[in-house]
């Protein structure tokens, strides 16, 4: 199957930074995150209630909708804060957030895991000289997330491909389990650091932020 | 259409629709309450949560929204339409926006209903919160309060975006197809916000002759016309009001999904509504329509109203009781004026270019209290003000020199000006009055508020305006200056010292004669200058 693959571009300002990638990742987080399932006889489950909460950007005018999962919003602060020390004040770089499955494998080899969803979010980071371009830029980048949000609603409600509903031994090759509230398809978040030359640094940050079967 | 549909799939397939209808409804409506809205996660599913969403039911919501669908169920040519509109203190009205809940023709025969609908149903509702806060009309309605109010109307039928003015944009939130018809949620917002003239807005004639609005009078003043909707500013009852509207709410069937992970074609959902949660039933299908016969049931228009219909027992008593908890409740105590001569004022009120300033340092929450706090206060000064007896100058200077700055905290000493021994103190009581209707200082009051001051004031100023004069005295407060023990401030000062006697040498005859004098002498100064020149000369040289 092929992955799917979103690209979303913004330009922000440095201290946007933050607040509009949450704001993305948490929109796409809110439409592929579930309620934590209960497995019961028969190969039955049910699902928990997934919670949502209004934030408020304070440097942008704008408000999104995250699920209501303390766990998952200090995940995604934590990914979104080490790209945005690594971004400099004039750069540009590139938050990846991608689904994947794990598949097993077997021994020796290890698990396979398979991205059916990748979400690529372009950062385009600006200087403005003085206060009343930056009160322009709020209301303007205010506007471009609300465009964004819409794309990914546009892409989301195609009803593409998602991962079939798994039995219990194999759920964790699906979700991710380890939250209390909730439970996102399994994901990881990446980025990467375009120097001022558009070329990509050799040294490229991967960090994998959740594996739940990491042995 | 249905042949391929099993009965309990198409039972399922309905109540799905409807629930879905309900919940969209609840989510726009409170995405423009003006304040954040926030909803735990559960990981136990508590089975009332449909589409494994916590998203609270507010009963008159639910209620209207009932009321309009009146038994049916959103199918093609027949949708479900949401209004948001805004309504201004002054009676100006404008359409925001109109969410469609639409059914097409368009079938996905091989779906599964219990499995696949529900999830997809589950993910557009989340696309609705998320579209929700992208509209422009959420912001407008975050800062609704004493300016303006935000309005929601439901009805059912077909859609009406007349109202929406050039230029308005449609956003899909997405679409889920199913085996009789493909859902489609979109919203079609306004782009020009131009108002439109309040004569313009009477001329659409109400459908129906129903009792509007038997509450305190919108801030618009008079009757609200029927095809207004209702505020958006409702604020949950606590525990124990829940029982308003017990009928409506236990009339929802509960939800307890539960999902097989077999393969999908064999899938087995149970719903079945839970025995603790309904106590008295009522069905939809047998709720009487509450109108008076003969009405056109597809294009009901939600109104405040106060109908009691004969049927729809405790309804009357569900209706005002809500009602008016919709008047007091809420964010900003409402759009509405809940007591008379108090206005609401809003935490993060913006005016609109038409409307008069704002209410500065006033939060929504403490209105009443500040309200009555200012008054208290006002109170208190008038009554000093009366009580003290300028016999003594430097008494009344002091007091008199207890002016507040724009920016100074309030004194509570009293103040008069009446009679005292300064220049153009028949003015003095007029700058009082400045600075008592600073709106600066205070927030204005609402024009139908008796104020205490106005007759202080008036009995006030007849006593200081014994002395005229050719030109007013502008009321003068030096920023910044203290209100010290010291009577002389800087003010004072200088409305003392304003005209100093002129200096003896700049007067006419007398220069005149001193220059007579200066050449007079002239020659003799001119004799001893000569005489010292030698003097001179080694100063000079000392210099050099």
């Amino acid at each position: 199957m092929n992955c799917r693959s979103e690209v979303l571009e913004v330009t922000v300002e440095a201290r946007q930074v933050e607040e509009a990638m949450l704001a993305l990742l948490h929109t796409i987080l809110l439409h592929r995150s579930s309620g934590k399932f209960h497995y019961k006889k028969e190969g039955t489950y049910s699902i928990g209630t997934v919670g949502t909460l209004d934030i408020d950007c304070d440097f942008i005018d704008f408000t999104f909708v995250r699920v209501s999962s303390e766990e998952l919003d200090r995940v995604i602060r934590k990914a979104v804060s080490e790209f945005k020390d690594a971004l400099s004040s004039d750069g540009m770089g590139q938050i990846s957030l991608e689904f994947y499955q794990k598949k097993k494998s077997r021994w020796p080899f290890s698990d396979e895991c398979i991205p059916w969803e990748v979400w690529s979010i372009k950062v385009n980071v600006v200087n403005l000289a003085n206060e009343q371009e930056r009160q322009i830029c709020r209301e303007k980048v205010g506007e471009k997330l609300g465009e964004k949000v819409i794309n990914v609603v546009e892409v989301i409600n195609r009803h593409e491909y998602l991962p079939k509903m798994p039995t219990q031994s194999d759920v964790d090759n699906v979700f991710d389990t380890s939250l209390k509230d909730v439970q996102p398809y399994l994901y990881k978040i990446t980025y990467q650091i375009t120097d001022s030359l558009g070329t990509s640094v050799s040294t490229t940050m991967r960090r994998l932020i959740k594996d739940t079967l990491a042995l | 259409m249905d042949s391929g549909l099993s009965p309990q799939d198409k039972k399922d397939l309905d109540k799905f629709i409807k629930f879905f209808a309900l919940k969209t409804v609840q989510v726009i409506v409170q995405a423009r309450l003006g304040e954040k809205i926030g909803t735990r996660s559960s990981s136990s599913p508590t089975g009332s949560d449909w589409f494994n969403l916590a998203i609270k039911d507010i009963p008159e919501v639910t209620h209207e929204a009932k009321k309009a669908l009146a038994g049916q169920l959103p199918g093609i040519g027949r949708s479900m339409c949401v209004e948001i509109s805004l309504k201004t203190s002054e009676g100006d009205s404008m359409e925001l926006e109109t969410w469609c809940l639409e059914m097409n023709e368009k079938c996905d025969k091989d779906i599964k209903v219990s499995y696949t609908v529900y999830n997809r149903l589950s993910v557009l509702l989340k696309s609705l919160l998320a579209i929700t806060r992208v509209t422009p009309a959420y912001k407008l309605s975050r800062k609704q309060g004493h300016d303006y109010v935000i309005l929601y109307r439901i009805y059912f039928g077909e859609v009406q975006l007349n109202g929406l003015g050039e230029g308005f944009q449609m956003v899909r939130v997405g679409v889920v197809g199913t085996p009789v018809g493909t859902v489609t949620l979109t919203c079609a917002y306004r782009t020009n916000l131009a108002f439109m003239s309040n004569r313009q807005f009477e001329r659409s004639a109400p459908i129906m002759g129903i009792i509007v609005d038997h509450f305190v009078d919108p801030p618009g003043g008079g009757p609200r016309p029927v095809n207004m909707g209702h505020p958006c500013n409702y604020r949950a009852p606590d525990e124990d009001d829940g029982g308003q509207y017990a009928g409506v709410q236990d009339s929802q069937e509960v939800c307890t999904t539960s999902f097989s992970t077999s393969p999908p074609s064999q899938c087995v959902c149970t719903l079945s509504p839970s025995p603790s949660k309904l106590s008295k039933p009522l069905p939809l299908d047998s709720l009487p329509l509450p109108l008076a016969p003969g009405l056109v049931t597809h294009t009901l228009y939600a109104s405040r109203l106060s109908y009691h219909p004969p049927a729809f027992a405790g309804a009357a008593e569900l209706c005002h009781p809500a009602a008016n908890q919709v008047l007091h409740a809420g964010k900003d105590h409402g759009g509405v004026v809940p007591v008379p001569g108090q206005p609401p004022h809003g935490a993060d009120a913006h005016p609109t270019a038409e409307n008069a300033a704002n209410t500065p340092g006033s939060s929504g929450e403490d209105d009443g209290l500040t309200h009555s706090g200012e008054r208290r206060r006002r109170r208190r000064r008038d009554e000093g003000r009366r009580s003290a007896s300028p016999s003594d100058p430097v008494v009344s200077l002091n007091a008199f020199t207890r002016k507040i700055g724009a920016f100074v905290n309030k004194p509570n000493a009293p103040v008069t000006a009446s009679s005292l021994d300064l220049p153009f103190a028949a003015f003095a009581p007029r700058g009082l009055d400045l600075e008592e209707n600073d709106p600066m200082v205070q927030p204005p009051d609402s024009p139908t508020c008796p104020s205490p001051l106005q007759a202080s004031l008036h009995s006030q100023g007849s006593e200081g305006s014994g002395q005229q004069d050719d030109f007013v005295m502008v009321d003068f407060r030096p920023a910044f200056s203290k209100d010290d023990l010291l009577p002389m401030d800087l003010g004072t000062f200088y409305r003392e010292f304003q005209n100093p006697p002129q200096l003896a040498s700049l007067s006419l005859h007398i220069s005149a004669q001193s220059m007579a004098d200066d050449l007079d002498s002239l020659p003799e100064k001119l004799a001893v200058y000569e005489k010292n020149i030698d003097e001179f000369d080694a100063f000079v040289d000392m210099l050099q």
